[in-house]
């Protein structure tokens, strides 16, 4: 049975368990509609011309779980960035696991989606903000929203601070065979309120894992949210991550993105302006071999004036890994004073490596700044023979600049620890010896 | 009684008998609509051999299996493909006795870009009865070409006394099956220029369809084929500054490059057709397949300053086949009023060390949108390869948009791409400098656009570059707010 098919069919199986008069039953009746009209997106659509999900949808994914799985802490502490303190919510195979997490209702609510979508106490969130940004029409997003039962809810109420970071990780055991996770988040950060999130999909054993997230940010006035996507899984998993953010006046919401692996990596990260004096932020590194594949599909709509955007992506490749980056600025007529910024720039290591970028600029304003920047090249040959002329061998001197280049990313992120992390991570995957604690 | 298929399907085959496509009466323009029996005609009546005609029939039948790009950033009213005539003989009957009947709007454009009356008469289709100078001019042109052995006429002469160059290199830079508006010119073209340039010779002159006297009407789909033999040069001009009142709503052009090992080809081309009137009504649609190949050490340089037509589809475009070889593109696109241009350039580095350079400049006015469209490929096989993007826009009112889709695609890690783009509107504290001065806010306004399109206007050959520089001013006047 075709991957689609058995979608549409396991929906069934679903509603069985769902509450089928709530107003987020017609939202998923909708989303299946659209999805069955437009089926997996193929190459021959514009937004996916150089990543193919075809690969893919080979597989013959269980879509619910058979069983609960339970794993030990012990096993998978490594991914947790356990030096702080922060709140969890951890899912295993798609099942909530309470005994990893950490939840809260004191003051915020760091909690499931399931509860939030059934218990009428979070009605009014729900019915305001549930699927009110994500799009409607694209193919993914729209079987996610059909299939939409359990992930992450977050709400930060007026004025609040989250005194700590908040941890979402979502663990594939294997236990299921090939297994399709469909995560769907959610994070309401209201007037003046501040979050520190940060997420990440960890297959722990060898299987063809495909997750389709689906995470919604609310911003706000003035709120500030942090965000941070680990993505370094085994290289038989599948992500493709779509994040939708909303934000209101004076809202500043920074998306931090690192994929160091994975089979196949899709990153739609959309941004929508809906007040002024917004300042939006996204970064990424990009460090990965073999025949891994990671694709940054970035959009942010200026729909207001006095906006600014700020995007920066780096990328390493080696092997015959595959980068994409789509970036897209839009600004609308009426969002004069925008000032839009991206740049992307590669390193290609290897022969066979490759890297198709397409920065994009739509702009009906004529009082704005906007540029984009793109760069594919090698390391500077010059600051390579100085190294070496210091006594540094060729290997560590590649290392070293690679690994200064795509460090700057680093700088904005506001948790030491995960910077601490990050910054031994990408040290070891590019096979820096750095001496000393960063 | 009812009318049925049967009998609506055999009025209509007597009716086209009726035309009679295959007598020898002579007529001005075919029937209108497109088909086998049309593009027949065509190839009949211009008295192509059968290999033309084969060729011409292939491209037909490719055609009909194609749809209407749809990707562009461009918003019109589809052509009706069977409503066109395809072929009118371009002797025309000259339109007005005088100067006086020419429109007045017309003859002022004419005057402020320093056009000749003489000139000014064939451009705007005036009887002109004395011998002009340019007559001459191109005669003797044509005396010292034949001289170094080079051939410049057109391709419906090519075809007929130079058919060996001709088949070897027609439609192996624009395959036909390329695209929409490639199939369709490969189909119908009703004429265009020929030009080839022997081994080692460097063209002494700009080479310009504007001395071909006897081609002045250059028709709906144009096919030009210029071959640069190994180690020659050529500099070839196409279109003119001054406006042309086209009734031609479509145009299809196709031009095709070739330059062999060490030659070099510079194509400039000023682009001014009728862009419609202030509120968007009517103008040109332009639909242009330009493209160009590049064997070991060859060089082609693009140029080209787009004012013109209503819908502009163009991405002249560089395959750098050989080894060393070179890609240039320079452009400035002018949009104002309802214009809407989604142009730009294709380099696709193929050879070891190719270089590419894009320098594109889009200045939109008016309600107007003007995109950048252009594509880096680097191939696994293009060790070496370089190339510099530089995309600028300038937006000058609120209603009008500035767009960028550049597409780079690298499979070489020894490549080096740069691109970079930038969006912005002229600075109020230019303007006010030069008010400043004494200069006053349009001819400010001139000179910060000219400071701005400097790079590509550079690239232009002097005359053009002089003529190309008023006519900014003329396509942006009336743009200040």
């Amino acid at each position: 049975m075709e991957l689609k098919e058995k979608m549409l069919s396991s929906f069934m199986v679903l509603e069985q368990e769902l509450d089928l008069s709530s107003p987020v039953h017609d939202i998923r009746s909708e989303s299946l509609k659209t999805f069955e009209e437009k089926g997996f997106p193929t190459n021959k659509l514009e937004a996916w011309k150089y990543t193919s999900i075809a690969k893919l949808l080979k597989n013959d994914y269980s879509l619910f779980p058979k069983k609960e799985t339970t794993i030990e802490l012990k096993d998978v502490k490594k991914y947790f960035l356990y030096e702080i303190d922060s709140y969890k919510v951890v899912f295993i195979d798609g099942i909530y696991s309470p005994f990893l997490s950490d939840t809260t209702h004191d003051g915020i609510d760091v909690c499931l989606l399931s509860a939030a979508l059934s218990k009428p106490k979070y009605k009014k969130i729900i019915d305001k903000f549930f699927n009110q940004v994500a799009d409607k029409e694209e193919n993914l997003t729209a079987l996610n929203t059909s299939f939409a039962k359990e992930g992450a809810y977050i709400y930060i109420p007026k004025s609040v601070v989250a005194e700590k970071p908040i941890q979402i990780i979502h663990f594939s055991t294997g236990e299921q065979g090939d297994f399709m996770l469909q995560p769907r988040s959610l994070v309401v950060a209201e007037e003046n309120a501040q979050v520190q999130i940060i997420e990440r999909h960890q297959s722990l054993a060898e299987h063809a894992v495909w997750t389709n997230a689906v995470t919604e940010i609310f911003a706000d006035k003035n709120a500030i949210v942090d965000y941070y996507k680990i993505q370094n899984d085994r290289h038989d998993a599948s992500l493709v991550d779509n994040t939708y953010i909303a934000q209101q006046s004076s809202s500043n919401v920074k998306v931090h993105t690192f994929s160091f692996g994975g089979k196949l990596t899709r990153n739609n990260l959309n941004f929508y302006q809906k007040g002024e004096h917004i300042d939006s932020t996204m970064k990424g590194i990009t460090i990965i071999e073999d025949q891994q594949h990671v694709d940054h599909y970035t959009l942010v709509n200026h729909e207001q004036p006095n906006c600014e955007s700020h995007q920066d992506y780096k990328g390493i490749y080696s092997d015959k890994a595959v980068g994409v980056f789509n970036g897209k600025i839009y600004v609308d007529q009426i969002a004069q004073k925008t000032n839009a910024f991206q740049q992307n720039n590669n390193i290609l290591l290897d022969d066979k490596a490759t890297i198709n970028t397409k920065p994009q600029l739509e702009i009906f304003a004529d009082d704005v700044k906007c540029s984009h920047g793109c760069t594919i090249g090698q390391l500077d040959e010059d600051a390579l023979f100085y190294l070496r002329t210091r006594g540094i061998p060729k290997k560590e001197a590649k290392g070293l600049l690679t690994y200064a280049f795509a460090n700057n990313v680093l700088e904005s992120v506001a948790i030491p620890a995960l910077k601490t992390r990050i910054n031994k991570l990408i040290a070891m995957k590019l096979g820096v010896e750095t001496g000393y604690d960063l | 009684m009812a009318y049925t298929e049967e009998e609506l399907k055999k009025e209509l085959e007597t009716k086209e008998y009726e035309y009679g496509f295959y007598t020898d009466i002579e007529s001005d323009t075919l029937p209108i609509g497109l088909n086998e029996d049309i593009v027949r005609a065509i190839s009949k009546r211009k008295h192509e051999p059968e290999w033309m005609t084969q060729w011409r029939l292939e491209a037909f039948a490719a055609w009909k299996q194609m749809e209407e790009p749809e990707w562009a950033n461009v918003h019109y009213k589809k052509p009706d493909f069977q409503a066109i005539s395809y072929y009118s003989a371009p002797k025309k009957k000259d339109k007005y006795e005088s100067l006086d009947e020419v429109d007045p709007e017309l003859l002022e454009t004419f005057n402020k870009l320093g056009i000749s009356i003489d000139e000014q008469k064939k451009l705007a289709g005036v009887a002109v009865d004395i011998v002009m100078d340019s007559v001459s001019v191109a005669t003797t042109f044509r005396d010292t070409l034949a001289e170094k052995g080079i051939i410049f006429c057109s391709i419906s002469e090519a075809i007929k006394d130079y058919p060996e160059l001709v088949k070897k290199y027609i439609g192996s830079v624009i395959p036909i099956k390329d695209n929409f508006y490639a199939a369709l010119n490969s189909a119908v073209f009703s004429d265009g220029s020929f030009c080839y340039i022997p081994k080692g010779v460097r063209c002494p002159m700009e080479l310009s369809t504007y001395f071909r006297i006897n081609q002045a009407g250059t028709g709906q789909f144009e096919r030009t084929l210029v071959i640069a033999d190994e180690g020659s040069y050529v500099s070839y001009l196409e279109g003119c500054t001054a406006p042309s009142r086209d009734e031609n709503q479509l145009h299809a052009a196709c031009v095709e490059l070739i330059a062999l090992d060490d030659a070099e080809i510079k194509y400039s081309t000023v682009q001014n057709w009728f862009p419609g009137d202030k509120e968007g009504k009517g103008g040109v649609f332009n639909f242009v397949t330009k493209r160009g190949i590049c064997h070991t050490n060859a060089k082609i340089s693009w140029t080209q300053v787009e004012t013109g037509s209503a819908v502009t589809w163009k991405y002249p475009s560089c395959i750098l086949k050989g080894d060393n070889s070179i890609g240039e593109f320079y452009s400035i696109a002018v949009t104002n009023n309802y214009q809407q241009a989604d142009t730009g350039t294709k380099m696709v580095h193929i050879g070891k060390n190719t270089r590419s350079t894009i320098i594109s400049k889009g200045i939109s006015a008016g309600k107007s949108q003007n995109s950048y469209r252009g594509l880096v490929q680097v191939n696994p096989k293009a060790k070496n390869a370089r190339n510099f993007s530089q995309c600028d826009s300038l937006l000058m009112g609120n209603d009008c948009g500035a767009h960028t889709f550049p597409y780079i695609e690298a499979r070489n890690n020894s490549a080096q791409i740069e691109h970079e783009a930038t969006t912005s509107k002229i600075g109020e504290d230019q303007i006010f400098y030069c008010n400043q001065r004494g200069i006053d806010t349009e001819k400010a306004i001139a000179l910060i656009v000219n400071g701005f399109s400097k790079e590509v206007l550079n690239k232009l050959p002097m005359e053009f570059a002089v003529e190309a520089q008023k006519l900014l001013e003329i396509s942006l006047e009336g743009s200040v707010g």
